[in-house]
C-alpha cells in the first residue's frame, strides 16, 4: 500500500474520519482486505493512532505501545473525552523512560476499539447503520495484523520495540510471534499467552451484565439511542476487582463508610469500596461502547497462543532473534507471575535472548500503570541496553 | 566515556579473583549462561571484554533487577528448575560460580549444565581446606568463613563438598576435567595436580573447567 512520504508530512493533516479526536486516522485494507482469524474479511477500514516524538531518518526509533481493554491512543496526553492524564503520562515524554527526546512512539487504538479504529461502534458502509453485533468477532492476531498494516503504511520496516501491559502484552507476545523480524525488542507486562478458566469466568460476568441492560436491545441500542450504561458500569465493576490485590483494597478501603457514621441499614453506597467501584463503573460509561467491551473480552477469551502451534508454546517463537523482557508483579492475580514464567520457559526452550523479573508490588494487576520504582528500573534498564544493540543514541545524562 | 569503557573500569574494580580466573577460561564472542550471576558483574565483565552473548539466571529479585538495570539478559529463576528447559548445546560455556553448593540437587545441575553447554566452569568453596578441617577438629563448631559466611541454622549451603568430592563426582557423571585451578587465602592460584591431595588441603576454593 501506498503510503504518505512520511510521517512528519501526515502530522500536518488533520484527522481523518474523526475530526473530533486529537491524532491521525488513516484507512487501511484498501488495496488488499485484513482477513480475520473467524474469516471475515475487512477493507478499507479506518485505524486512529496517536505519536509522541520524532522518527529518526533511518526510522529505526519507532516504538509500538500496546493498550490494554479499556485503553485507547491517547497514552501520554489528557483523554479527549474525560481530560483525565493519558494512562501511561509518567512513562511516556521528554527524559522519561519512553524518551521522546529518543524514541518515536505509536499507539494505536485496537481494532474493535471504539476511539475511532473500526468496531461495533462505527458504520458499516455496506449497510450504513452501525455494525453492532454484526461485527465480525476479532482476535488479538488480528488487532496485531491491523496494527502490522499501519506500520507498513508508516513506512517502518521495523520496530525497536513493541511494549504493552495486560492486553498490551497479548499483543506483544503475537507481534514476535507473527511478524519476529519487525520487533527488535518485545516487552509484555503482566501478560499471559491465554486466558485461564478463571479469566473467562469474569469476563462473562461483564458480558452478561451488559446483555443483561435492557438498554442492550439485543446489541442494536445505538438504533433505538439508548445505551446500555448500567450493564457496562456493572461490568467494570467486577473488572476493576480484579485489577487490584486483596491487600490494596483493604488498605485504601478496609470497612471505611462513605460520608456517614454509620451504616444506613439500606442498599445505599455506606461503604467507600462501593461509592469507589460505583464511581468506577459510571466514569467508564462515558468514554467507552458496550459492544466494544463484548468484542475485545472475548478476543482476550479466544487468545491461546499455544493452542495455534499445536499445544507447544515454545513453536510460537522458535528461531526468534528478538529481545525479550517479560514483567509480572507479586500481587497480581489476574495475570499471576506463573503465566509469564511459563511464556519465560517457552522462550528458554527456543534460547531466545529473554529477560524476566518479577516486581515485588502490592498494586495487584495494574502496578504496570502506576508508579512501581522497581519496575520502572528495570524498565529503563532494557530499553537501554536494547537501544544500544539497535546503535540508537544514548540518554542524556548517563 | 562510552558505556563499554565504563563497564570496563567498573568491572576492573569489582570483579572477585575467582570470576577472573573464570573469565580467562572463556573464549571471545561465544554463548554464555551464567547460573546464579548475582548483581551481573561476570556477565557485565564478558560482554565488555570478551564480545560475549550473555544470559543470566538469577533467584534474588534484587540481583535480577540490577541486573536488567545493566542491560544484561536475565531472568527470575533458579537452576534447580529452569536449566531444564533450555535446548542442547545452546551455549558454549554454563557457569556457576559459587553456587553449586546451594543447589537441590548438584548433580542433575551438573548434567543440565553439560547437556546444554559444550563446557561447563564451576567455582566452589573447597570444604577440604586445612583451616576448615582444623577449626572442625578443635573449635567442634560448623565452620564460618569469608567465603562461607553462615551460621548453620541459615546457610543457603546444604551440599557442600570439597575438591576431591567433586572431582570424584565429576569421574561418575563421566565429565572431563579440562582445567582446574586452586585459590588459597590471598587468592593466588594454583593448578590442581593429579593426586589432589595439596589442592584439598591448601585450597580455599577452586575453579573447574569440564566437558563431555
Amino acid at each position: 500500500m501506498a503510503g504518505p512520504s512520511a510521517p512528519d508530512a501526515e502530522r500536518t493533516h488533520p484527522a481523518t474520519g474523526q475530526g473530533a479526536l486529537p491524532g491521525f486516522c488513516v484507512r487501511l485494507g484498501r488495496g488488499k482486505p485484513l482477513k480475520l482469524d473467524c474469516g471475515v474479511e475487512l477493507a478499507d477500514f479506518p485505524v486512529a493512532y496517536q505519536t509522541y516524538g520524532r522518527l529518526n531518518a533511518d526510522r529505526s526509533n519507532a516504538i509500538l505501545i500496546c493498550h490494554a481493554l479499556t485503553g485507547d491512543q491517547f497514552a501520554a496526553e489528557p483523554h479527549p473525552v474525560t481530560g483525565k492524564e493519558g494512562w501511561w503520562s509518567d512513562v511516556i515524554g521528554p527524559g522519561r523512560i519512553l524518551d521522546t527526546d529518543r524514541f518515536h512512539i505509536i499507539c494505536v487504538n485496537i481494532l474493535g476499539g471504539c476511539m475511532g479504529t473500526i468496531g461495533p461502534k462505527e458504520i458499516n458502509p455496506a449497510t450504513g447503520k452501525p455494525w453492532g453485533l454484526t461485527f465480525p468477532v476479532i482476535s488479538i492476531a488480528d488487532m496485531v495484523r491491523a496494527q502490522a498494516l499501519l506500520i507498513e503504511h508508516l513506512g517502518i520496516e521495523s520496530l525497536f520495540a513493541v511494549i504493552g501491559g495486560s492486553m498490551g502484552g497479548m499483543q506483544v507476545l503475537e507481534w514476535a510471534a507473527l511478524y519476529p523480524e519487525k520487533v527488535f525488542a518485545a516487552m509484555p507486562i503482566a501478560a499471559a499467552a491465554h486466558h485461564t478458566a478463571q479469566n473467562i469466568a469474569f469476563h462473562e460476568v461483564g458480558r452478561q451484565a451488559i446483555m443483561a441492560d435492557p438498554d442492550w436491545r439485543g446489541g442494536d441500542y445505538q438504533a433505538h439511542d439508548a445505551r446500555p450504561h448500567r450493564g457496562l458500569a456493572v461490568a467494570r465493576m467486577a473488572a476493576h476487582i480484579t485489577y487490584l490485590s486483596e491487600k490494596a483494597l483493604q488498605e485504601k478501603f478496609g470497612r471505611k463508610l462513605q460520608d456517614r457514621n454509620a451504616v444506613s441499614w439500606g442498599f445505599d453506597a455506606d461503604f467507600q469500596v462501593e461509592s469507589y467501584l460505583r464511581h468506577q463503573g459510571s466514569t467508564f460509561v462515558d468514554r467507552f461502547d458496550a459492544n466494544s467491551y463484548l468484542y475485545i473480552t472475548r478476543a482476550m477469551d479466544y487468545f491461546d497462543l499455544a493452542g495455534r502451534y499445536g499445544g507447544v508454546l515454545a513453536d510460537a517463537w522458535r528461531g526468534t532473534r528478538t529481545r525479550f523482557c517479560l514483567i509480572s508483579f507479586t500481587s497480581d492475580w489476574l495475570y499471576p507471575t506463573e503465566e509469564s514464567r511459563k511464556i519465560v520457559h517457552a522462550l528458554n526452550a527456543v534460547a531466545a535472548n529473554v529477560s524476566f523479573a518479577e516486581i515485588v508490588s502490592d498494586k495487584g494487576h495494574d502496578a504496570f500503570l502506576l508508579d512501581e520504582p522497581e519496575f520502572h528500573r528495570v524498565f529503563q534498564g532494557f530499553l537501554d541496553g536494547a537501544a544500544e544493540h539497535r546503535g540508537l543514541p544514548r540518554r542524556q545524562g548517563r | 566515556m562510552n558505556h563499554a569503557d565504563a563497564a570496563l573500569i567498573s568491572s576492573q574494580r569489582a570483579i572477585r579473583v575467582d570470576l577472573q580466573l573464570i573469565a580467562d577460561m572463556i573464549e571471545p564472542r561465544s554463548r554464555v549462561l551464567d547460573v546464579g550471576c548475582g548483581d551481573g558483574a561476570l556477565l557485565e565483565y564478558l560482554t565488555a571484554f570478551k564480545q560475549v552473548d550473555g544470559r543470566g539466571i538469577e533467584l534474588s529479585t534484587e540481583g535480577v533487577n540490577a541486573c536488567i538495570s545493566r542491560g544484561l539478559s536475565v531472568i527470575q529463576g533458579d537452576a534447580d528448575a529452569d536449566l531444564k528447559d533450555y535446548p542442547e548445546g545452546a551455549f558454549d560455556y554454563v557457569i556457576l560460580s559459587h553456587t553449586l553448593q546451594a543447589m537441590g540437587e548438584p548433580r542433575e545441575v551438573l548434567r543440565h549444565m553439560l547437556r546444554i553447554g559444550r563446557r561447563a566452569i564451576i567455582s566452589f568453596p573447597n570444604f577440604g581446606y586445612w583451616r576448615i578441617r582444623l577449626g572442625f577438629l578443635f573449635g567442634g563448631r560448623m565452620p564460618v568463613s569469608d567465603l562461607l559466611p553462615h551460621q548453620w541454622y541459615d546457610t543457603p549451603n546444604i551440599h557442600l563438598c570439597s575438591i576431591r568430592d567433586f572431582v570424584a563426582l565429576a569421574d561418575e557423571l563421566g565429565l572431563r576435567v579440562e582445567r582446574s585451578i586452586a585459590l588459597n587465602e590471598s587468592g593466588a592460584p594454583r593448578r590442581i595436580g593429579g593426586g589432589f591431595f595439596t589442592a584439598n588441603l591448601l585450597g580455599q576454593q577452586a575453579v573447574f573447567l569440564l566437558a563431555k
